[in-house]
């Protein structure tokens, strides 16, 4: 099981970073979105692998981490999940106003090839 | 009390300089004289607990942590330079009142003399060798402003620009020394320094501690080879070439060599490099002055060589050569400045400093002349003089020093050719300047004497020089003995200021210099034509404009490449140095242990589950160039890391993956309807390639990460929120306890974000309007007809059902699955079905489209329930609970913290809200439009 979620993250990890070196804005939320998951689940790993022990508390269950499993990487990767798809709308709203201020999609809105940009 | 007084007065002085009229150029002179001279009486009144040995001091703790205080301390040494400071800025202030023209800005003359005055004071007080490099960076910063005074000349300001760079990069350097000195000694006090001088040179860093400190003492003094700022400053007003680039600032070099001697001397590397360094300046120094046109140019060589002088004194490492180094910086400080000023007047007076120009001065002049003569004399070592004794004691030291090899020879040859040059560029000032009326040249203005006052400082600076020459026990000799008591740190060697010691080899080497000086002029003067020799011009100046050319060509070119505009190349940057800076650890320790301890079994639907989501992962990469299909695959790797949650006990997590998932796939797919539906390829394979190959190692680091960690052990402090949620936190869901209760701090930021997202996403589509040239895909067809029944009546049927759900998820989520992020996300997606199925305008109008004022009601419900808890006097966000009883249903349990949770519920709903409605709109308003 260690060695599927191992890979699980890391196949995540490696097509968001791909996707997230794209050039274009919609493949860099994707790729982003991927990269969020691979984060949440490695968070989530720290906690150690737990089948059928979900942290809550049953009254007779001595409520120690034999019983249960690991609840504080729980609790830290349910916000960072609302948070990422805050940030993945965020992002994606600004790929929209970016197209709209400029007509490209591409994130350094350049249709010729190794133009640097002076601006920002 | 008077300590920090005394160090305060120039910036006192300097605000209300500051506050005067820009044209008060008489009351800033006033206030600027009146803070020098209560300065000095300040330092009178302090002289006798000095001279009986005392060190007066104050300090207050500053930042304890960095072993940061600030205070000053007031030894013999301070105490002279202190008066030389204060004594000389007094006489300086007089004379600039008359030197500066009506057109200049006299207010801000002084405003930075007092800044430089009060700079230079911080270094010579500071009880802290920290302390000391900020007041020696405040002196850099104040002589840049000097020398740039008249801001309107080119050369002014390229000078002080040089000026600046090469003492500012010395003041870099002498800070990491005294950081180093900071290490080894475990302490940035003077005194605590000073006492560690063994420590300090037994310490491996003791080399590496010298050279920096030194590199900072001799950038600031001027020593070859970074003596070329000091004529280039020149372009200041003379006041400021006489007190700061002559009297006082150049010296903080030559005080730091002092300071830290008793720390850093008595060792090898010390002598070499100190002597060295300032023999080399000596000798440079003085031969190129011979060859200066300008007088203040001439006067500038010669700073540079009596600076080397000084230095190599202290480089000798013997009490005696200190004794005389000492003494040296007061007699070069009297008869420089004099000079100076000597020289400011003549320029004043007959509009030119140019020595092929001037001449026979003396007849137009005979004061000013009688005054400058006699300077010129101290600072060539003529008998009866100041400059003689400390140069008679340099010559005594350069022929005792008992050192086998070179220097025995190198250095009393060496003290006799600098002695040489010295009397002939002195000869050379008298004899242009003065006589020399073979010349014909028209000087410019009639010349005349200056007025009394203007001459009134170089008087009493000249009548020091006589008086210390005569009579150099009586006037200097208390002074002198508590300074290099001070700086020697040990009690004083045996030594006797008298003008005639006899007729011993020092006394032949003064003789053979004074004569040889003065063949070497006047043969030069007779058989070379003088004026048109230029030397000195190139060297220093050329190569520091080549280097800061090519230093800035080198930056902007690393600039250029990596500030190349393409955020796709940042990013590669940012992944490639994170990638790097994860594999680091594994390369230094040369690769980990393959653990060999047993996995947990995997059952075959989960295997199964896991391949679909590896498959998935890869799909959304493959086809990402077709972004509905993407979007879909996407959809897939959400589904099964929610399910992994599911299997791995984590409810919580896989009912809010599962939500946002969906919400993120909705808002996604809105998104296409403004944006390309497909990429076009990438057009470098290259490029492309080495992304891949960037991907795959951060993947498989990633995965090596997780894969060693999940195979160890651990030790959580999660036991404590597992055995106390119930009995303290009133609740038996433990993540949801933690997240409103135990972290509820960390939670109300998260809502915040999640607010702040909210809003920036309203603020931007609120006002981007898609212009018509955009190509954009029109909507498909179906959507005209687009709310079909069976969805409408279905998805309001569904509604208070979901609200059931919801108010359910909300209030049992303490103690099951649940809270107030699931229940936000549940009823959001209930409001976007209906959106669906009815149009947004519809929800809209029953909505009333304020989603935002939910997201701001959320918020100030979470922070007033952690306000809440101050009225009980208890630290914010204190959880507290009870049970209601509520008759026929029993005890219903309430806990404090279920209102943050209805907070945090109100935020999410808010927020997901305007994220899909916003979008949603903009397609309704286009739609309209088209």
């Amino acid at each position: 099981m260690e060695a599927l979620l191992a890979i699980f993250v890391g196949v995540l990890a490696g097509t968001g970073v791909y996707l997230l070196l794209r050039a274009h804005t919609f493949d860099v939320v994707l790729g982003l979105t991927l990269l969020s998951y691979a984060a949440n689940v490695t968070i989530f790993s720290m906690g150690r692998i737990a089948v059928a022990k979900p942290p809550i508390i049953q009254p007779g269950l001595a409520p120690t981490l034999a019983n249960y499993a690991d609840p504080l990487p729980h609790a830290l990767v349910l916000t960072a999940i609302v948070i990422s798809f805050a940030m993945t709308a965020l992002l994606l709203v600004i790929a929209l106003a970016a197209r709209a201020a400029t007509g490209s999609d591409h994130v350094d809105d350049e249709p010729s090839r190794g133009r640097a940009q002076d601006a920002g | 009390m008077t300590l920090p007084l005394l160090a305060a007065l120039p910036f006192i002085g300097a605000l209300i300089v500051s506050l005067l009229p820009h044209h008060a150029r008489r009351a800033a002179a006033w206030t600027s004289a009146a803070v020098a001279l209560s300065a000095c009486a300040i330092l009178i009144v302090l002289a006798p607990q000095v001279f009986a040995g005392e060190v007066p001091r104050w300090s207050i703790q500053w930042v304890p942590a960095l072993g940061l205080d600030f205070g000053f301390r007031l030894d013999g040494l301070a105490w002279l330079f202190a008066l030389l400071i204060c004594g000389i800025g007094a006489l300086i202030v007089l004379y600039a009142a008359y030197y500066l023209d009506a057109n200049d800005p006299g207010r801000r003359f002084f405003l930075f003399l007092l800044l430089f005055m009060g700079a230079m004071l911080g270094i010579v007080l500071a009880d802290n060798l920290l302390l000391l490099v900020v007041f020696w960076e405040a002196t850099s910063l104040s002589s840049f402003l000097l020398i740039g005074y008249w801001n309107h000349r080119q050369d002014a300001r390229q000078s002080a620009h040089m000026a600046l760079a090469i003492t500012g990069g010395g003041g870099l350097a002498l800070l990491g020394g005294v950081l180093l000195i900071g290490n080894i000694v475990g302490s940035f006090q003077v005194d605590a320094v000073l006492a560690a001088g063994d420590t300090i040179r037994a310490s491996p860093l003791y080399v590496p501690t010298l050279v920096l400190v030194l590199l900072g003492a001799f950038t600031k003094s001027a020593q070859f080879p970074f003596h070329f700022w000091l004529p280039q400053a020149m372009a200041a007003p003379t006041p400021v070439s006489a007190y700061l680039h002559s009297a006082t600032m150049v010296k903080a070099g030559v005080f730091l060599l002092a300071r830290l001697y008793p720390a850093l001397g008595h060792s090898e590397p010390w002598f070499w490099l100190v002597t060295l360094t300032g023999l080399a300046t000596l000798l440079i120094g003085a031969y190129l002055a011979i060859f200066q046109h300008d007088l203040k140019g001439l006067l500038a060589y010669s700073t540079i060589s009596h600076l080397g002088l000084i230095v190599l004194l202290f480089g000798l490492d013997q009490p005696l050569a200190i004794v005389a180094g000492v003494f040296h910086i007061l007699n070069h400080a009297t008869f420089k400045a004099s000079l100076f000023m000597a020289a400011g007047i003549i320029d004043h007076e007959t509009g030119s400093r140019d020595m092929r120009v001037l001449h026979s001065l003396r007849r137009s002049m005979p004061r000013t002349a009688a005054l400058a003569i006699i300077a010129s004399a101290a600072m060539a070592g003529v008998p009866l003089l100041n400059g003689f004794i400390s140069k008679e004691m340099f010559f005594a030291e350069a022929a005792a020093l008992e050192r086998p090899g070179i220097m025995t020879w190198l250095l009393p040859l060496g003290a006799v050719a600098a002695g040489i040059f010295a009397v002939a560029y002195s000869a050379r000032f008298i004899h242009d300047v003065f006589f020399n009326d073979a010349q014909n040249t028209r000087i410019p203005k009639a010349p005349h004497e200056p007025t009394r006052f203007m001459r009134a400082p170089v008087e009493v600076l000249v009548v020091i020089c006589l008086a210390v020459g005569v009579a150099p026990a009586w006037t200097i000799g208390p002074v002198l003995a508590v300074a290099a008591r001070a700086t020697l740190g040990a009690p004083l060697p045996d030594y006797s200021l008298a003008l005639w010691h006899g007729f011993n080899f020092p006394f032949f080497m003064s003789v053979v210099a004074l004569a040889g000086g003065a063949l070497l002029y006047f043969g030069l003067h007779r058989f070379t034509d003088m004026h048109r020799l230029i030397h000195g011009r190139r060297g220093g100046r050329e190569m520091f404009a080549f280097v800061a050319a090519r230093g800035l060509a080198g930056v902007r070119a690393v600039t250029a490449a990596l500030q190349s505009g393409s955020l796709q190349q940042y990013l590669m940057l940012l992944v490639a140095l994170a990638v790097a800076a994860g594999a680091w650890p594994f390369v230094r320790a040369g690769g980990f242990d393959w653990p060999t301890s047993a996995m947990t079994p995997v059952e075959l639907p989960v295997a199964a589950i896991g391949l679909i989501g590896i498959a998935a992962a890869l799909g959304t990469a493959i086809f990402h160039r077709h972004r509905l299909l993407a979007v879909t695959v996407l959809g897939a790797v959400g589904l099964v890391v929610s399910l992994l949650f599911v299997y791995l006990s984590a409810p919580d997590l896989a009912l809010t993956q599962l939500l946002a998932e969906m919400a993120t796939v909705i808002l996604m797919m809105l998104a296409l309807n403004w944006l390309p539906q497909e990429s076009p390829p990438g057009r470098s394979d290259a490029k492309r390639a080495w992304h891949l190959a960037l991907a795959a190692a951060a993947g498989v680091g990633i995965a090596l990460f997780v894969f060693l960690t999940l195979i160890q052990p651990t030790e959580s402090i999660s036991s404590y929120f597992l055995a106390t949620a119930v009995p303290l936190g009133g609740g038996s869901n433990v993540v949801n306890v933690i997240l409103v209760d135990y972290r509820g701090f960390d939670t109300l930021g998260e809502i915040t974000v999640l607010g702040v997202a909210a809003v920036t996403i309203a603020a931007l589509l609120g006002n981007t309007r898609l212009p018509r040239s955009v190509e954009i895909q029109r909507p498909p067809a179906t959507e005209r007809n687009a709310h079909p029944l069976m969805l409408q009546i279905v998805a309001r049927l569904l509604l208070p059902l979901v609200l059931l759900v919801t108010v359910h998820l909300l209030l049992r989520g303490h103690n099951l699955p649940g809270g107030g992020f699931i229940a936000g996300l549940v009823i959001a997606l209930a409001l976007i079905l209906l959106s669906v199925a009815q149009g947004v305008e519809w929800v809209d109008a029953r909505m009333k489209g304020r989603y935002l004022i939910w997201t701001a009601t959320g918020m100030l419900l979470a922070a007033a329930t952690g306000i809440g808890s101050w009225a009980v006097a208890h630290p914010f966000l204190t959880s507290t609970y009870t049970y209601l009883m509520v008759p026929w249903i029993g005890a219903v349990p309430l806990a404090s913290a279920a209102l943050f949770d209805l907070g945090v519920f109100l935020t999410t709903v808010g927020a997901v809200m305007v994220m899909l409605t916003s979008l949603g709109r903009l397609s309704q308003t286009r739609k309209g439009a088209v």
